[in-house]
């Protein structure tokens, strides 16, 4: 783990260096690299593999880039070899066609064990929570179906607890990425998708569509809220006990293009997102059936 | 948070921002000064029996070259105003609409109306004359794609000023870009003019395709064609299987918005996932599509500048050959992040990083090209050594992207954008900024000035860096693409501003290079040999600039390298002087038919983005009406006299 420390703090030296950073004390900004959860730790490793990786081919070109023309020059008595005619190496190129593919094959190999890895929940755990998530012009809704609690702009998890979000739009294609937690997944109509993310610990973690929306999207920013189980709890109390319902006008007016704030409702049309699914395309879909059987 | 309404009414002409006026205004001055300055000097004539009408492959080059040129300005100005808009958190210098238009234009200008024709620029100029040919299998029909190519450029700038421009990402998506999101004209005009400038396109590949076949000199082996016609012999075959997805995609995506079909709706079971596959198809293959021709550059730049034979030839050939195989093999990476199996993205993931192996292959070369060779630092030189370490950094983010999991937190991001203009600006233009100083002399008789391109190459290269590598930082910061504004306590604000200073740092290069060639054309040193670099291949045995017959005498090919053999043996005194006689040269006339066609379908495409029908069919009798007069023409060509040929080429002291 130390050694594992160092090499990570190497990195992210190197790339701040790399940046020719030198204000805003910026290592807790940067988010990739403060992963907060399992997911997201998975992909920081897979990331500084890759930098690690690549990082073998990309020094010794540029070193051999700058020894070539620094001696190389034609100038007058330059005293280096000329060979005009020499063009074929059989070692040389097999050298070079064979690490790339050394690389390529240690990364590929990353690569698939954590791709099938993320397709799985973090931790073996019997109740992970699930949440929906829909993406409107321009606004994030989240529902609750285990708690019947509704937000808008911003979602409460419990820490240290799986969470599947099932995705989708009622809006042009967006997608759905708080980057201290893991990496994205589109929302899309008609179609519902599951992304597993999980916080260590409780905390605010900054959320952003990343697929572009129209006029409003820059502001389509919301904050996932960790907090221990107990608080989660007593949060979704507080919402049954003081927040407005969700009418199905109150929906449909979330639905027409605006840009809003943080919202709170104490429930919702329980239908509505198997409903928004299966009207705009996924009944043609049968994977949404069992993404959706698990969500209800 | 202001109101906002999805359906706005447009104007016919775009109105209400000052800066939009301004434009017009300058655009009306400068159409009125160019009208001035041909009337004045009597050079309308001139301008048809030259170049309008022309079929000459040299002359269509010149033409794509100063179209990239002009629409790299139009492009560059717009990655400005953006990089202004984002050089301080919460900045109100653009609006959202706006900004959002201007990344648009920006991205498809950049890629199909500035790359693109830069690299027909580059192929028209050197490839028949490298492969010792007259002209290209198909004059006409290559003066049909660059009207093409012109018009549909034309059809989009005009969006700017008339109907307001696409505003939906050049990747354009459904269902944002369909008509319940998007009812403007704009998204019209971004369909039209691309389905028009991808005929042009699709001819090309053919054209090159076939020239580099059938037309090659005698003696002239593939295995003994230089390594540019190569890279252009797979970019043809990858326009040619590329460019009919974008097709079918652009297609599907008009029947909806003027037919109300439903490809890739939201509702009745439309499915917008097709078009994000249709468009990557064709879309990952066209980043090669650019990418290789520059290869091709560089390729014969480091061999001529380095006064050595271009090393491990065999390798670069099939390094170029895989790569065009394999691009067709990793369209879904740019959408690891829609929810397809994990057997799928690791399908994808691992087929991606295996194009970084050709491709690391050809950089080792070009090292080795140099190594033990006689290094000139000249400006094409330039380039080229600038190319590789900008390009080894963007290729080794280019695999970092393509690890699946990863993605999941570039996608979309400032990395992403970092990452892709690292390879199309350090791969691309670098390519094709070498090339262009590299064949200058050969199209226009003068060298570029070497002090002022010194200038512009290092405040480019610099300015490359200052503005891109906190990009990369900015993404794993969280900052995505495409937003307008962004708020102060993220801790962007410090990178956004030096992004931008480097922005503009770059945007001085290119008016450098602009003056550069100005000035050049007046003071610049005059080519009298038609061999300024020492080059090694057939294009540098002709004058500069070369008759437009190219070759009085057909040369004989007898190695890899044929000039630079040649000179060689005429070192050792072992060439015997040209003793054949001239031959009548066989040549295709001048044609006015191609400007007219593509002006008929620059009218039938404008009908169409407002859907004016009857004007949408007057542009497509006037397409019908003159392919079917092509189709009975008999005059087509015409012989030079052997007396003619010995006046030019006594004329440039070679005869």
């Amino acid at each position: 783990m130390t050694m594992y420390g160092f090499i990570r703090r190497s990195v992210q030296w190197m790339a701040l260096l790399f940046c020719g950073l030198s204000t805003t004390g910026c290592s807790s900004n940067v988010l990739v690299f403060h992963p907060a959860g399992p997911v997201s730790r998975i992909e920081e490793h897979l990331i500084i593999m890759s930098i690690i990786l690549v990082t073998i081919v990309v020094v010794p070109v540029i070193l051999l880039l700058w020894y070539i023309v620094r001696t190389f020059r034609d100038t007058p008595n330059n005293p280096a070899p000329y060979e005009p005619e020499w063009s074929e190496s059989r070692v040389l190129e097999s050298i070079w066609w064979g690490i790339p593919i050394i690389i390529v094959a240690v990364l590929g190999f990353f690569t698939v064990k954590d791709t099938f890895a993320l397709t799985r929940p973090p931790e073996k755990v019997t109740n992970p929570l699930t949440i929906l998530v829909t993406s409107l012009d321009w606004k994030w809704m989240f529902q609750y179906p285990g708690q019947q609690v509704a937000t808008v702009n911003y979602c409460e998890i419990p820490a240290s607890r799986p969470v599947q979000f099932v995705l989708t739009s009622n809006a042009p294609m967006n997608s759905f990425w708080v980057p201290e937690l893991g990496g994205q997944e589109y929302t899309m109509p008609g179609m519902a998708m599951r992304l597993w993310l999980q916080a260590d610990q409780p905390g605010i973690y900054y959320g952003h569509g990343a697929n572009f929306s129209g006029k409003g999207f820059a502001h389509m920013q919301f904050n996932v809220h960790a907090v221990k189980q107990t608080q989660f709890d007593a949060w979704v109390k507080h919402l049954k006990r003081t927040a407005p319902p969700l009418t199905m006008d109150g929906y449909h007016g979330l639905v027409r293009p605006s840009v809003v704030g943080q919202m709170s409702f104490s429930s919702y049309p329980p239908t509505i997102f198997r409903d928004m699914i299966m009207q705009e395309g996924g009944m043609y879909m049968k994977h949404d059936m069992t993404i959706l059987g698990t969500a209800d | 948070m202001p109101g906002y309404d999805r359906h706005h009414p447009t104007p016919f002409f775009v109105s209400g921002d000052p800066m939009i006026y301004a434009s017009d205004v300058l655009i009306a001055l400068t159409l009125v000064g160019v009208v001035f300055v041909l009337t004045y000097f009597r050079r309308w004539r001139w301008l048809w029996e030259e170049w309008i009408t022309t079929v000459d492959h040299k002359k269509i080059g010149i033409m794509y070259l100063l179209a990239a040129l002009a629409m790299m300005f139009r492009g560059g100005v717009d990655s400005e105003l953006m990089r202004t808009q984002l050089a301080f958190p919460n900045n109100h210098f653009l609006g959202a609409e706006h900004y959002d238009q201007i990344f648009t234009t920006h991205g498809t200008i950049m890629i199909l109306f500035m790359a693109m024709p830069l690299i027909f620029a580059m192929m028209n100029i050197a490839v028949p004359l490298q492969i010792g040919a007259r002209d290209v299998a198909f004059p006409y029909l290559n003066a049909i794609s660059f009207w093409l190519f012109f018009f549909g450029a034309m059809l989009f700038n005009l969006s700017f000023v008339i109907g307001g421009s696409p505003d939906a990402g050049w990747v354009s998506y459904p269902p944002l870009t369909e008509t319940p999101f998007d009812p403007g004209p704009g998204e019209n005009f971004y369909l039209l003019a691309l389905q028009i400038s991808g005929i042009g396109s699709i001819a090309t590949g053919i054209n090159f395709l076939v020239t580099i076949l059938k037309m090659r000199a005698p003696g002239m082996t593939l295995m003994r064609m230089p390594l540019f016609p190569w890279s252009v012999l797979s970019a043809s075959v990858l326009i040619i299987f590329a460019f009919p997805a974008l097709t079918i995609a652009l297609a599907l995506l008009l029947l909806d918005r003027l037919a109300g079909a439903h490809f890739f709706t939201m509702l009745q079971g439309g499915n917008p996932m097709m078009y994000v596959n249709l468009f990557w198809v064709w879309g990952h293959p066209e980043v090669y599509i650019v990418v290789l021709p520059a290869f091709g550059i560089f390729s014969e730049v480091f061999a001529t500048f380095s006064r050595k034979r271009v090393f491990g030839y065999t390798s670069m050939v099939a390094s170029l050959m895989t790569i065009a195989v394999i691009s067709y093999f990793v369209w879904a990476h740019h959408f690891f992040t829609m929810g397809a199996g994990p057997g799928v993205n690791s399908f994808f993931a691992i087929a991606s990083m295996c194009v970084g192996i050709p491709t690391g292959v050809k950089v080792f070369n070009w090292l080795f090209t140099m190594f033990k060779g006689r290094i000139r630092t000249s400006l094409p030189m330039l380039w080229a050594i600038g190319f590789i370490p900008n390009f080894a950094i963007g290729g080794a983010t280019g695999i970092m992207l393509a690890a699946a999991p990863g993605d999941y937190q570039y996608h979309n991001s400032y990395f992403l954008i970092a990452h892709f203009h690292q390879v199309l600006i350090g791969g691309v233009v670098y390519g094709m900024l070498a090339g262009m100083y590299y064949w200058w002399p050969k199209m226009f008789g003068f060298i570029l000035d070497e002090r002022i391109g010194r200038w512009a190459f290092w405040l480019f290269n610099i300015g490359f860096y200052v503005c891109f590598m906190p990009q990369y930082q900015l993404g794993f910061m969280g900052m995505t693409r495409r937003v307008y504004i962004y708020p102060a306590d993220m801790g962007w604000s410090t990178l956004n501003l030096i992004s931008t200073v480097g922005a503009y740092l770059m945007g001085i290069a290119f008016v450098l290079i602009v003056v550069e060639i100005l000035y050049s054309a007046v003071w610049g040193v005059r080519d009298t040999t038609g061999d300024p670099w020492d080059g090694r291949t057939l294009e540098w045995s002709l004058p500069s600039p070369a008759p437009h017959y190219n070759f009085a005498h057909v040369p004989v090919v007898t190695e890899r390298d044929a000039w630079w053999g040649q000179k060689e043996a005429r070192k050792k005194g072992e060439i015997q002087k040209e003793t054949r006689p001239f031959q009548p040269i066989h040549m295709p006339r001048n044609s006015g038919r191609p400007f007219i066609m593509s002006l008929c379908f620059f009218i039938g495409g404008f009908g169409l983005v407002f859907e004016w029908y009857p004007l949408a069919l007057v542009g497509l009798v006037g397409i019908l009406t003159s392919l079917l007069m092509r189709s009975v023409e008999r005059d087509t060509d015409y012989y030079i006299p052997v007396e003619e040929i010995q006046h030019i080429e006594s004329n440039l002291g070679r005869a």
